[in-house]
């Protein structure tokens, strides 16, 4: 990879935490340890005392927390907080970055997930991610879809790739919107609809877990009311992490509720104990718009 | 007053300018509503000052030595008026030096023709100077009255820097119009001699044209066939070597090289663009080519000492930065979210690279490479020094072969008469290969422009 990826993430952790302010990750007062149910019986994704560090800045602290099956789960916080950087450990999207450094035990279906045998290739298409701004390739929108599909040989023939295609447009709920003009390039749709091709996209690999980055953070009420209902619907199917600075939109979609704060894990719990009852004076001082 | 001193003075007095009309803005600016910034006042001013004044200068230097001229020639005595134009320049000439040497010689007509010319410049001299003064001058009394407050100074000095600006872009525009036109009327009076169709779909180059009307073997062919085929033969060995290695190069730069090995390469890679390509030349000559000759006799082939093979190769070498640096640009333009998106999907590394960033990227690759091809293609000095001058119609790279370029340089160079079709041949092949680089270039830059369309 180039030298510029660290400077033009846009979406990733790296805008969020800024790593040239000395010390601030250290700033969490009266913090010892994580306030509520972060640990789950059979989770999807086990991770315990995770680090991330880029360079010298540490960005995740200590953070242990599962991620249950067919769930929902929302990673609030404020900006900087490390949640972006936690979600982007879990399918080692943090690789891409020069001197990003991960520790902790983080596993996938008991599967650890940063161990030599484990190819990030292969985990990235069961744990695939949506971004915070739609990223189409400047292909078709049949390209678009079929692009996983075909480089992990998932059909054999065209009329499969086909169905695959059809399926995955159906289920990211655009199917009836573009179904005239599958070869149209997939650029040229509206900001909502190409972040609907992008998880149909990577629906097409069939993964087990999605992680979504401020998926709806670049679109209109409209297009994120359509995505939100879509997530909902998403989760019969697949385990969802969505990173989003709407607290509305995490009460909405999720089940589960984290809540990080300058690189700590602060509290995690139901969704509607996070918002009506939180234990923590800083998920409090959040979610009642004290800070943030 | 000499020139440069006049220079010095109109600076000198557009300085005061400048700071005599911002003194009196500002003052204005205490007691009432100003339209514009007090320095843009004294910029107006001292534009003022100085533009008649550089334009008087510029009108004087270049009318006053025909003027002087024909001072001179009224002076001289009726007799001499009346010599014929060649005889009247060459007394002018001696008139004037004399004037070189301090107005003495030995010839009182000349003499007294090298005084009136003293006086004439000193009359003119002076005359200029007081000119430039007075407008200078003016300027500063401009800058002093109360009409200059009403004025919209930003405006004006914007309107001033508009048109100088223009005018330097039109010196590149003029400039190039002038070289087609110059070349095309030379062109058009070759085709006069040589019919047009001959030309461009004769197979035979041949240009000694006879001195005599009893020369024998000097026929005089000007089949342009031969010339362009073997440019496209040495330019597609060129592109052979440049476009593949080029373009892998930047792809690894871009996409796998480290930082540290990145910034350490890619100036290494563009001094290769910095060597003259005479240098290339030399290389190209008494290295590539006695190796290809040897290693092509070891293996029982015949091979000429100048093969196109040779000049191909050191002009592919030649042509590697452009090709590498361009696409390396585009490559790195691709935003990240394409990686990031196909990283997401499970994809490695290679097949992003091959399925999203190359595609991505190919309008401006293509771009490059098609600019590469048009410096191949007008390249010169390698091809003089390595390429022959014989102009075979082959495909076989181990043949000597010659180029347009080549042929232009030797129909040129020594004496020549520009009147004889064998000169004149040189602008009809410039004529064509500017055209074939031109179209070349347009395709280029339309399809980098519509690759620079797609991530805005």
């Amino acid at each position: 990879m180039n030298a510029s990826v660290t400077e033009d993430l846009g979406t990733s952790s790296v805008t969020e935490f800024d790593v040239r302010d000395p010390d601030r990750s250290t700033q969490v007062k009266g913090f010892e340890g994580t306030i509520g149910e972060n640990t789950l019986d059979n989770p999807k994704i086990s991770t315990r005392n995770v680090n991330i560090s880029y360079g010298e800045k540490q960005a995740i602290f200590d953070a242990s927390l599962d991620i249950g099956r067919n769930e929902v789960i929302a990673m609030i916080g404020p900006s900087g907080c490390g949640k972006s950087t936690y979600l982007r450990a879990l399918n080692r999207m943090n690789d891409t970055i020069v001197g990003c450094r991960v520790t902790g035990d983080l596993t996938i279906d008991g599967e650890p997930i940063y161990a030599h045998n484990m190819d990030p290739v292969l985990l990235r298409a069961r744990v695939g991610m949506v971004f915070q701004k739609p990223n189409p390739f400047p292909k078709s929108i049949y390209d678009n879809i079929a692009y996983g599909p075909r480089i992990h040989g998932l059909t054999r023939t065209n009329a499969e790739l086909d169905e695959v295609v059809v399926t995955s447009l159906q289920r990211a709920g655009l199917f009836e919107e573009v179904k005239d003009r599958l070869d149209a390039p997939g650029t040229g749709l509206s900001g909502g609809q190409q972040q609907r091709l992008c998880i149909a996209r990577t629906i097409a690999v069939s993964p087990e877990v999605i992680l979504m980055d401020e998926p709806c953070s670049a679109l209109d009420p409209i297009a994120t009311a359509i995505i939100e209902e879509l997530i909902d619907e998403l989760r019969a199917n697949y385990t969802i992490v969505i990173v989003t600075h709407s607290m509305q939109q995490a009460a909405r979609v999720s089940q589960r509720t984290a809540y990080f704060h300058l690189g700590k894990l602060i509290e995690v719990g139901e969704t509607n104990q996070i918002f009506t009852n939180p234990r923590h004076e800083l998920t409090e001082n959040y979610i009642t718009g004290k800070f943030g | 007053m000499q020139t440069t001193t006049l220079v010095i003075v109109i600076a000198g007095l557009s300085l005061i300018s400048y700071y005599t009309g911002r003194t009196r803005a500002q003052a204005y600016r205490l007691d009432g509503r100003l339209l514009a910034l007090p320095n843009q006042y004294g910029y107006l001013t001292a534009m003022w000052s100085a533009l008649p004044a550089i334009i008087l200068l510029l009108a004087w230097l270049a009318f006053e030595p025909g003027y002087l001229n024909d001072q001179v020639i009224a002076n001289l005595p009726a007799a001499a008026q009346q010599l014929p134009t060649e005889e009247l320049a060459l007394l002018v000439n001696n008139v004037l030096l004399a004037v070189g040497n301090g107005g003495l010689s030995p010839d009182p007509v000349i003499e007294d023709a090298a005084a009136a010319y003293l006086a004439a410049r000193e009359q003119s001299r002076m005359l200029v100077t007081g000119l430039i003064l007075l407008l200078c001058l003016s300027g500063i009394i401009f800058s002093l009255t109360r009409y200059l407050t009403r004025l919209h100074a930003r405006k004006r000095v914007e309107t001033v820097i508009r048109w100088f600006l223009m005018l330097c872009s039109g010196v590149a525009i003029v400039t190039t119009v002038g070289i087609v036109l110059s070349v095309l009327f030379e062109a058009i009076r070759f085709f006069e001699s040589v019919p047009i169709l001959d030309f461009m779909f004769g197979t035979t180059w041949s240009p000694q044209t006879a001195i005599r009307a009893d020369q024998v073997g000097s026929s005089g062919s000007f089949g342009a066939i031969p010339l362009f085929a073997g440019t496209m033969l040495i330019s597609l060995i060129a592109m052979t070597i440049a476009v593949p290695v080029g373009l892998l190069t930047a792809i690894y730069l871009a996409e796998y090289a480290s930082p540290r090995f990145r910034s350490a390469a890619k100036p290494t890679l563009e001094i290769l663009a910095g060597i003259p390509t005479v240098v290339y030349g030399f290389f190209a000559a008494l290295t590539v080519a006695p190796f290809i000759r040897d290693l092509g006799t070891s293996l029982g082939l015949s091979v000429a000492s100048e093969s196109a093979l040779a000049a191909g190769i050191v002009m592919g070498v030649m042509i590697i930065p452009f090709v590498s640096s361009l696409s390396d640009d585009v490559i790195t333009a691709v935003p990240q979210a394409m990686r990031d998106g196909s990283l997401a999907l499970g994809a490695t590394q290679s097949e992003t690279i091959k399925q999203v960033i190359i595609p991505a990227a190919l309008p401006g690759i293509v771009g490059g490479v098609l600019l590469a091809a048009s410096r191949a293609i007008g390249e010169t000095m390698i091809v003089v020094m390595a390429a022959g001058l014989a102009a075979r119609l082959t495909a076989n790279p181990l043949d000597a072969v010659t180029t347009v370029t080549v042929q232009i340089v030797t129909l040129l160079t020594g004496d020549q008469e520009f009147d004889s079709p064998k000169t004149l041949a040189a602008f009809a092949l410039g004529l064509m290969l500017f055209v074939s680089t031109l179209l070349l270039n347009v395709v280029a830059l339309h399809i980098v422009r519509k690759y620079r369309e797609q991530y805005e």
